[in-house]
């Protein structure tokens, strides 16, 4: 098996769909002969030509526009949003065209899409490059977010993904693309969406999160145990649908939640959890759930960002909390 | 103090014209060629179009229908454009331009319930190439844009057409769908008909531009204005942009100079911001008298042929208003089936709530 990191393991998996299948189509800003700003499409266009791989003028509403039309037509765009501040200028291509396309059409058209964007914060990139906004997507009906924390599950979840005939949001958090390398499978394989993944078992309490937080989690989780204190980590690699099964046989079995998230606290993916959990089982706790979350603030300039960003010692403090409670 | 030399493309684009409003040819080199059944057929649209159109208002009045949109006057627009189309070619449409679906296969019925707030109507037929009316002013354009191309990639000769409205040539979508026609060189065709008003604001108010034919110079490409009054004029232009595209010379952008006889929507006045002396001039160019003039010259068509089709337009309105009436109801259940492929389960929780 090969070891990749994860932006290797997404580049990887797009391979693999563009010589599975003649309709997959990779498109957006400079994505073709450099490969992206990240390099993660590097080396497609020259494997498999400019008509499946190609530049588009800087537009992102066009970029989705195109997606959506070419799914009509029967192909399945890979449409990349160069980074996610930008996807505010493609949103009603995504959430209002796309992912009603279904609907609208009572069954008749459908948008198999997957909007591929970097996001995620610890980098110091520029303003609006690293913003959290899969609350913002999870909110409308009709599109799957999908946020995979390592390069096995990445691969696995772009080509489940882009096997969909409904749209999937892909985000990519910065931080994890060369973060480290893990085992990825050569060739075809898929990870199903819309299921968690419990990383790591523990009895005391449980920490529901995704993306790059999985790692602060299990960071955290590693520290208390040297106190005696199990955590479990959930990752839950789809936030829209929730996985709330998996998460729910955990509460039952720690009856103590933490919900991590790097977004900001509010009306996000963390306060949906927990409203699933109230629904499914309030009697299973033994304490309220908590969100730990970036501030409901702005997201801050380079400078701060490490102290914004949820981090080990704010998560054993939260988790001390839940079990003292 | 000497001025920054600068150069603007000013000139004036002319609007094509080919049928003067008594009925005479008075370009024959733009002439489109059309049989004497094919002239019949086209007046025969537009005629049922307007009837069909005078029975929408007063079915909307009853609230019969949901949101309509009259489009009285642009007959010659809606029915010339698609008449210059091949049933394979696409039609992307804005929220106006039912006439077009319709004449372009979609059921009658089903337009009535797109109004109604019925999602069958937009279960478009197999083989009937239409989307449906978009209600994001610019979105339907890029919609187009992305067929187009994928006609490119599958070698296929046809076009996709969409339409949209001055208001709508100011939409950010329209110049981000130009521009990537334009690079692509797809064969897309920009139909903007440029009734005057986007709901009550006036053209003058739109743009500073000279047309919204100039617009597609930006783009890199042809930009045409036509008399939109006149079916002729609209139908070569949209037979050259289309024969343009299945030729792989790319995208065409045709400003169509036109009129809405009535509001922009049922709910809205339009004596509130038009004077009755700019609709009388407008009703002098009415589309339909125009082709009758030619066409009684030519001995196709008698007063007895429009009285004929008028009945027969309100017997079909009613038999398909009352085929939207009588279709089974919505349910939630419905509803959640069509969000996904697969319906994922917390959908399906929900949507045990509600049976």
């Amino acid at each position: 098996m090969a070891q990749m990191n994860m932006k290797e393991a997404i580049r990887d998996a797009m391979r693999v769909e563009l010589n599975r299948d003649p309709n997959v189509l990779i498109f957006g800003e400079d994505v073709g002969n450099v490969g992206g700003v990240f390099r993660v499409t590097e080396g497609l266009q020259k494997d498999f030509g400019e008509d499946r791989v190609f530049d588009t003028p800087l537009a992102e509403s066009a970029i989705g526009g195109l997606a959506v039309g070419l799914g009509i037509q029967g192909f399945r765009p890979i449409a990349e949003i160069q980074f996610i501040g930008f996807i505010f200028e493609a949103l009603d291509q995504i959430v209002i065209q796309a992912a009603r396309m279904r609907w609208r059409s009572g069954g008749k058209y459908n948008a198999p899409i997957v909007f591929r964007t970097p996001f995620g914060g610890g980098v110091k990139a520029a303003e609006l490059h690293t913003d959290s906004l899969e609350g913002l997507i999870a909110q409308s009906p009709g599109i799957k977010v999908v946020i995979p924390s390592n390069p096995y599950d990445a691969k696995g979840l772009l080509i489940a993904s882009i096997r969909d005939n409904d749209p999937v949001f892909f985000m990519e958090h910065l931080n994890l693309y060369h973060a480290f390398r893990a085992e990825v499978p050569e060739g075809e394989y898929t990870v199903e969406l819309g299921k968690a993944n419990v990383v790591r078992e523990g009895s005391d309490v449980t920490i529901v999160t995704y993306g790059l937080m999985v790692h602060t989690a299990v960071k955290a989780a590693e520290q208390l145990e040297k106190e005696g204190i199990k955590v479990e980590v959930i990752d839950l690699r789809t936030v829209s649908p929730i996985d709330i099964d998996t998460v729910m046989e955990s509460v039952k079995k720690t009856n103590r939640v933490i919900v991590l998230q790097e977004a900001q606290k509010s009306a996000g993916v963390a306060a949906e959890v927990i409203a699933q959990i109230n629904e499914k089982g309030i009697l299973h706790l033994e304490a309220p759930v908590l969100r730990i979350a970036g501030p409901d603030t702005i997201y801050p300039f380079a400078q701060i960002e490490d102290t914004w960003l949820p981090n080990p010692a704010r998560i054993i403090a939260g988790v001390k909390k839940v079990l003292d409670f | 103090m000497s001025k920054v030399p600068y150069e603007v493309y000013t000139e004036d684009v002319e609007a094509l014209s080919v049928l003067s409003p008594d009925g005479e040819v008075i370009n024959k080199d733009k002439m489109p060629t059309l049989t004497d059944d094919q002239l019949k057929e086209i007046m025969y649209r537009m005629v049922f179009t307007r009837t069909w159109d005078d029975r929408a208002v007063n079915l909307g009045r009853q609230g019969r229908l949901g949101f309509y949109a009259p489009v009285s006057g642009q007959e010659a627009t809606m029915i010339g454009s698609e008449f210059a189309l091949e049933k394979e070619d696409f039609v992307c449409p804005g929220y106006r331009d039912i006439p077009q679906l319709v004449w372009h296969g979609l059921p009658l019925y089903q337009a009535f319930l797109y109004s109604r707030g019925h999602q069958h109507g937009g279960q478009i037929p197999d083989g009937v190439n239409v989307l449906m009316p978009q209600i994001i002013i610019g979105a339907q354009i890029l919609h187009a844009t992305g067929i187009a191309m994928g006609f490119k990639l599958k070698k296929q000769k046809s076009v996709a057409i969409t339409y949209t409205g001055d208001g709508g040539s100011s939409e950010g979508d329209f110049y981000e769908g130009l521009n990537f026609a334009g690079r692509f060189k797809l064969p897309v065709i920009f139909f903007v008909q440029n009734n005057g008003y986007a709901i009550t604001t006036p053209f003058a108010k739109q743009t500073a531009a000279k047309s919204i034919a100039h617009k597609a110079i930006a783009a890199g490409i042809p930009g045409v204005k036509v008399d939109g009054m006149d079916i002729f004029a609209v139908i070569r232009a949209v037979q050259e942009a289309a024969e343009r595209g299945r030729n792989g010379e790319g995208a065409t952008l045709i400003e169509a100079v036109t009129y809405r006889f009535r509001p922009h929507s049922l709910s809205d006045d339009a004596s509130k911001y038009r004077s009755k002396e700019e609709e009388g001039q407008w009703n002098e160019k009415d589309p339909i008298a125009r082709l009758a003039k030619y066409l009684e010259k030519k001995g196709l068509w008698t007063e007895e042929d429009t009285l004929r089709v008028r009945e027969e337009a309100k017997a079909t309105v009613n038999e398909q208003i009352k085929k939207a009436e009588q279709t089974e109801k919505m349910t939630i259940s419905g509803l959640i089936d069509t969000m996904f492929e697969v319906t994922p389960k917390h959908l399906e929780e929900q949507k045990a709530d509600f049976e």
